[in-house]
């Protein structure tokens, strides 16, 4: 009896000799992965730039605004009310569920440096701001609790506002800088951080002191908003409805009444923006897996023209001792040999196709191991599906007619 | 001496829709001893080819007994018969059969691959069995490279790789001319007489069967002749 190794030996030789018919019907498989890999590299692209988009706001973050008040019967927008400060953040930090909290006190002020004016937003934060927003240093160094307690005029600039008013590439760190009229020293620079997800540039800010900026810019005792780091990802819904209770009893909210302040997290933008994408991965997937099911047809139509054209060569094997099971075997491997080699070949041509795409297009595109698998798997998979019938009609052949075929 | 093949009372009857069916063979009783040459003539119908496949195992009788080598084949598994025939039968048809796009060795290689022959094994025989019809200069040479003649040769060559008890040629020169027939005779002749081949060829050219040592005949599905004919070739 014929031993497998050898079946598998027949089969390939059997492809070989029809080199050409092979390849070709390789062709329908090999486009099927590789679309398959390619959008599927798209999809996680896509998906993985979101991530990072709603990561890079900063570490499982939350937001507290001032809400709306009512004041002689007009309402005024979420954030109109003039409600939250710095003591509330200080209150918030004592939470177990909260990591971190930085006041945001923004100002938009001319700055006069180098010889140079810029128009931005300065904003009044606490030290905690480059961890809450997970935003390193460039340069320099940030500024301390000492600082802040001093009300230091001490600033840390964005690298937008660090091009516009050093484009000579001089170092700011050290150098002095009017805010407002008032003289502050640079001891810092942000790395850059890009768009943010609405479009602004992140990039275009100055950070100083949230007690400097009350008491030298606003003049006032509120702050903007309050950004606040949850102690982990799990947490943040959690840590939300502590600082809701918090504020609601800082701020002698009475049940039932309308709270004047609000409290948002970013996982619900995160969720829609990452559904958004994997729909549209999904979609494009299965515009491809069905490619690759077509490609299967191909192989199958192809298996069956070649049992009907070998059948001599069938009646001739049986004759010289094939069992119907070596027969059934070789044509099967022959499709799966198929089928697996345009697999391989599509995966090749896919991940070539992905950097392709993000080379010249710039779309974040990422092959995954788990992607490559699964088309071979089912590149595989439709060479045993497609490949069984043609194999099964060749193994019940009748010898003895398969011999006089012509 | 055990004889090769050893039939009684075959009968091969195939069913019909809405009859008794198309007897092909009546009730055959025949013996074929080791080193027998035997030509099997008889008109078409006559139920020579279906006696042929009934030997070569690639067909049962529905009813008798077959007796190969000595052992009873007619209640054996296909797969059984499948291993019988790889191991102790070899096939020469009348359109060759070899495979395409693959050399005369290789094609004398296929009934080992099927016998589980060790590939170390293989190759030697091969070249072996090329050498034994006169074509181990034709070893690396492709089916279309080859005369009809030359073809067949590498198809007996196939057939006897794997040292068969018996030899099945059927119409082995219905597809040459007269000389490459003549050529093809001789080497099954010489099997014969120098390896003590056992051959059982089925023709219905007179010329031909005249080859062997023995004429069996049929018609109608019944032995209706079978004489010794060596004398008469050499007379």
């Amino acid at each position: 009896m014929i031993s497998f190794v050898q079946t598998i030996r027949l089969a390939l030789t059997a492809l070989i000799r029809n080199r050409s018919r092979s390849l070709l019907t390789m062709l329908g498989v090999v486009i099927g992965v590789a679309a398959v890999i390619i959008t599927v590299a798209i999809g996680t692209g896509a998906k993985t730039s979101v991530a990072d988009q709603i990561n890079g706001l900063g570490s499982n973050l939350i937001v507290v605004i001032p809400g709306s008040v009512q004041t002689t019967g007009a309402k005024t927008g979420t954030g109109g009310a003039s409600t939250l400060t710095a003591a509330d953040g200080m209150a918030i930090a004592t939470l177990p569920g909260v990591a971190a909290v930085s006041p945001v006190v923004s100002v938009r002020t001319q700055l006069v440096a180098n010889g140079q004016n810029w128009q931005t937003t300065v904003t009044g934060v606490a030290t905690s701001y480059t961890y809450v927003r997970t935003w390193p240093l460039a340069q320099g160094r940030f500024f301390t609790q000492a600082e802040t307690d001093d009300t230091s005029k001490v600033a840390v600039l964005g690298q937008t506002v660090v091009q516009q008013l050093f484009p000579d590439g001089s170092n700011p760190v050290g150098q002095s800088m009017l805010v407002k009229g008032v003289p502050f020293t640079i001891i810092g620079t942000l790395s850059p951080k890009g768009q943010s997800g609405s479009g602004q540039d992140q990039d275009d800010t100055v950070l100083i002191p949230y007690t400097s900026a009350l008491e030298r810019l606003s003049g006032s005792t509120t702050v903007g908003s309050l950004m606040v780091s949850a102690a982990d990802a799990s947490k943040i819904t959690s840590a939300q409805n502590e600082i809701t209770a918090l504020l609601e009893q800082r701020h002698r909210i009475v049940a039932g009444q309308p709270d004047d302040f609000a409290v948002r997290n970013l996982a619900d933008i995160a969720q829609a923006a990452s559904s958004t994408a994997s729909i549209l991965a999904l979609l494009l997937a299965s515009v491809a897996a069905v490619s690759l099911l077509v490609g299967g047809i191909g192989i199958m139509n192809i298996m069956l023209v070649s049992v009907t054209e070998r059948t001599r060569e069938i009646g001739l094997r049986v004759a010289l001792g094939a069992r119907a099971a070596s027969i059934l075997r070789q044509f099967l491997i022959e499709a799966v040999v198929l089928s697996t080699g345009g697999g391989a070949i599509g995966v090749v041509l896919g991940i070539v196709g992905a950097a392709a795409i993000a080379y010249f297009a710039h779309w974040a595109t990422s092959v995954s191991v788990g992607a490559v698998l699964l088309a071979l798997a089912f590149s595989a998979a439709v060479g045993v599906f497609f490949g069984y019938w043609p194999a099964r009609k060749a193994a019940a052949l009748d010898p003895i007619s398969a011999l006089r075929f012509e | 001496m055990t004889p090769v093949v050893e039939v009684r009372g075959l009968r091969k009857v195939y069913p019909l829709e809405g009859s008794a069916g198309v007897v092909a063979l009546n009730a055959v009783d025949l013996t074929i001893a080791p080193g027998e040459f035997v030509a099997v003539m008889g008109p078409s119908g006559s139920g020579k080819s279906t006696f042929m496949h009934i030997v070569g195992l690639l067909d049962r009788p529905t009813a008798g007994t077959y007796l190969f080598a000595g052992d009873d084949v007619s209640h054996l598994s296909s797969d059984a018969l499948a291993d019988l025939r790889s191991r102790a039968l070899g096939f020469v048809f009348q359109a060759y059969n070899l495979l395409p796009r693959t050399t005369a060795l290789e094609n004398v290689e296929l009934p080992m691959i099927y016998a589980g022959v060790p590939a170390a094994v293989r190759r030697p025989a091969a070249m072996g069995a090329l050498d034994a019809v006169g074509l181990s200069k034709f070893a690396e040479h492709q089916p279309n490279q080859l005369s009809g003649g030359q073809q067949q040769r590498v198809a007996i060559a196939r057939s006897i790789v794997n040292q068969p008890n018996l030899i099945l040629a059927d119409e082995p020169t219905g597809a040459l001319d007269t000389a490459s027939s003549e050529d093809v005779m001789a080497l099954l002749r010489r099997l014969n007489e120098e390896r003590g081949m056992t051959v059982m060829l089925v023709t219905h050219e007179p010329d031909v069967a005249a080859h062997a040592k023995r004429l069996v005949t049929f018609r109608d599905g019944n032995i209706v002749g079978d004489v010794a004919t060596k004398e008469r070739v050499l007379a």
